[in-house]
């Protein structure tokens, strides 16, 4: 994964509430065995209107996008968060996210930034002409006219996303702990163990 | 003593392999459920970083998604081939991953093949206390037998293949209490769709719900599994309802459930796993079962509920200015005009099925409105898929695809279908689907398609009439 820092650039205002990752990535494109490509189906619903902020000559490859509550709800597919890193988004701002988007966006070096209402309100308002500057170490998001807003982000996905981090190589350090716990469980509580049937 | 805890803490506390001076906890999960859709990229990643499947004994594989529904043999018993080529090589890709990687595999063309969130239950795979995990947001399904069920991404996926754990942040709680009796007409579909517009699309959001009262605790397991599933709708990664004596009932001698003295045990530990007395929840709701009408959906967001006796509302009805607009851009997606009354609304698409209502339990209840009684004319595609090939054989058991059929109903194989229509089944640009699925969002059951959710009750009831209807008026 691509790790990330800083990120400076345009900021789609899209704006919208409950955002559901069909919307960002329609079923029709899940049928597919690679993470590759899948920004042409990105917001493809949203793109079918001619004058969509996606492929506006403004906002065409923005690194940033600005959303409503609830960003990411619905379907649990990571496809939403690889098709938003192929249309070049590393930042998403809204006031909250389902909670297995983010988790998604964060394994994909993508920073999904919590900000209140009205921070977004004014970050919609400086995107419509302006560029956007996000910075995770510090944990702010400025602008060119002096707004600055701290954000708060688990100390974990920081760490991941700064060094690009491979979530699984970290988790097998832990690999006697899961050993012992595995041993446990078979001696103490075996009707864990699935049953075995006869095929 | 002890602090008095709840059921989703005590789940919790006995997955904890290791804590983190963070408050993350690296989590053991006791069953993965595979479908074919999120798990390609997952077998890649660890064949491309030379890694195996830590616990294959505790993985299940099923295709679901892509399926076609309509017959899968000819008349010969020759297996037909799946002709959508990207289809055919994303379940193709399980049929090849899940033997390399030793893991459990149930065939298109096997009796137990369905949809993952029907299987895990009916094959006792899913049991109460456990963690279970799936790349599928639905899994809150499993909650319902009071297993901690929630979905993942497909990099979860490969972590959980990997390692059989995955780091977490502990949820906070919430209860929703749901206490009385429903009345007539209302089932478990129309106590989760009163929930999700009570609490909003994202009134779950970081926490677990344990649905709690006396309404709940009078369903069946299928109807519990229904509401669980649901419990994504509200925001919440995953629903509990508490296991009891029903649940034991419905598990015992599945294919997978514990046996003999196991059996004992796990039952013995099943009844020490309940929300202790003066345990405390972050958050709780409390809603009077009485008050819970056959529910439909109007707009394009789970939240957007009214009784099938209320009317489209009026945007500027909602006091929040984001709710207003949005309300807006899904009643234009929807075609309806503030004012009109559900029950005036015409339909001309049926869907029966999905992981939120395929059980034998929602085909009865289907079957009991439209017995003897025929979809109206202006109804020009009604589908009943059973969420799994046992559901379908105990169905046609029961004489219940004749019922089906005989109304002009097309009766199915079984698969995740029209809900999201990954595979063929899709509603047409500008028609309207009443559907027992769970998400109404815009392109969900085919680009442009308007999805009005509702039970499989209310589905039988549309079907008949050719309009949103209040299927109170069809019974007896």
């Amino acid at each position: 994964m691509t790790p990330i820092e800083k990120v400076e650039g345009r900021a789609i205002p899209l704006g919208l509430k409950n955002v559901d990752t069909d919307v960002i990535i329609p079923a029709h494109w899940l049928k597919t065995v690679s993470r590759e490509g899948m920004g042409k189906g990105a917001f493809e619903s949203l793109r079918a209107d001619p004058d969509n902020l996606f492929d506006s000559a403004e906002y065409k490859g923005a690194p940033i996008l600005i959303a409503g509550d609830n960003f990411g709800c619905g379907s649990s597919r990571e496809h939403a968060a690889w098709a938003l890193g192929d249309l070049g988004i590393r930042v998403v701002i809204a006031p909250s996210y389902s909670d297995i988007f983010s988790g998604n966006a964060v394994k994909n070096g993508i920073l999904p930034v919590v900000l209140p209402q009205s921070a977004i309100d004014r970050l919609m308002e400086v995107a419509k002409t302006d560029p956007v500057h996000v910075d995770l170490d510090t944990q702010t998001v400025t602008t060119p006219f002096q707004d600055r807003f701290a954000f708060e982000i688990d100390p974990f996905r920081k760490m991941c996303l700064l060094g690009g981090l491979d979530e699984i190589s970290l988790t097998e350090k832990s690999d006697a702990a899961i050993g012992a716990y595995e041993a446990k469980i078979a001696k103490t509580q075996s009707w864990l163990q699935p049953a075995t049937i006869e095929s | 003593m002890n602090q008095p805890r709840t059921l989703y803490e005590k789940i919790w506390d006995a997955h904890v392999v290791e804590q983190r001076p963070d408050g993350t906890a690296l989590i053991f999960i006791d069953r993965h459920l595979v479908h074919e859709v999120t798990s390609p990229q997952a077998f890649a990643g660890l064949r491309s970083n030379g890694r195996t499947v830590r616990r294959p004994d505790l993985t299940l594989a099923v295709p679901d998604h892509n399926l076609p529904t309509t017959a899968r043999k000819d008349a010969a018993g020759n297996k037909l081939p799946i002709t959508d080529s990207e289809s055919a090589a994303q379940l193709a890709a399980l049929e090849k991953n899940a033997p390399e990687f030793g893991i459990r595999y149930i065939d298109a063309f096997a009796p137990e093949q369905g949809i993952v969130h029907v299987v895990g239950p009916e094959q006792g795979f899913s049991l109460p206390g456990t963690t279970i995990v799936c790349g599928d947001s639905h899994t809150a399904c499993h909650g319902g037998i009071g297993a901690l069920a929630f979905g993942i991404g497909t990099s979860e996926v490969e972590h959980v293949l990997a390692t059989q754990t995955l780091l977490l942040q502990p949820a906070k709680t919430m209860e929703v209490r749901v206490e009385g009796e429903v009345g007539p007409g209302v089932s478990a579909k129309d106590i989760i769709l009163h929930i999700t517009g009570t609490i909003g699309a994202a009134g779950g959001t970081g926490h677990v719900i344990e649905y709690t009262g006396s309404a709940i605790r009078a369903l069946s397991v299928e109807g519990r599994l229904t509401v669980s599933n649901m419990a994504i709708e509200g925001g919440a990664r995953a629903g509990l309802i508490a296991p009891d004596e029903t649940t034991f009932a419905y598990l015992k001698g599945r294919p997978y459930a514990p046996k003999g003295a196991d059996w004992d045990a796990a039952v013995a530990y099943w009844k020490s796993i309940a929300t202790d007395p003066g345990a405390t929840y972050d958050k709780t709701v409390i809603i009077d079962a009485a008050d819970i009408a056959p529910s439909v959906t109007w707009g394009t967001s789970p939240e957007d509920v009214v009784p099938i006796t209320g009317t489209v509302p009026d945007p500027a009805s909602f006091a929040d200015p984001s709710k207003q607009a949005a309300a807006e851009k899904s009643l234009a997606y929807m075609g309806l005009t503030p004012g009109t009354p559900m029950s005036e609304v015409p339909v001309e698409n049926i869907f029966i099925g999905s992981c939120t209502n395929s059980r034998i339990e929602d085909l009865r209840a289907a079957a009991a409105v439209i017995k003897g009684r025929h979809k109206a004319d202006n109804v020009k595609w009604a589908i009943v898929v059973p969420g799994s090939g046992l559901v379908k054989a105990q169905a046609e058991a029961e004489g219940l695809d004749r019922i089906f059929t005989d109304a002009g109903l097309e009766w199915r194989e079984p698969g995740c279908s029209a809900c999201l229509a990954m595979n063929p089944d899709k509603v047409p640009a500008g028609e309207r689907c009443a559907s027992t699925s769970n998400r109404n969002f815009v392109g969900r059951q085919g680009p442009g398609a308007r999805t009005h959710l509702v039970s499989p009750a209310m589905a039988a009831a549309a079907a008949v009439t050719g309009k949103l209807t209040d299927v109170r008026e069809l019974m007896a």
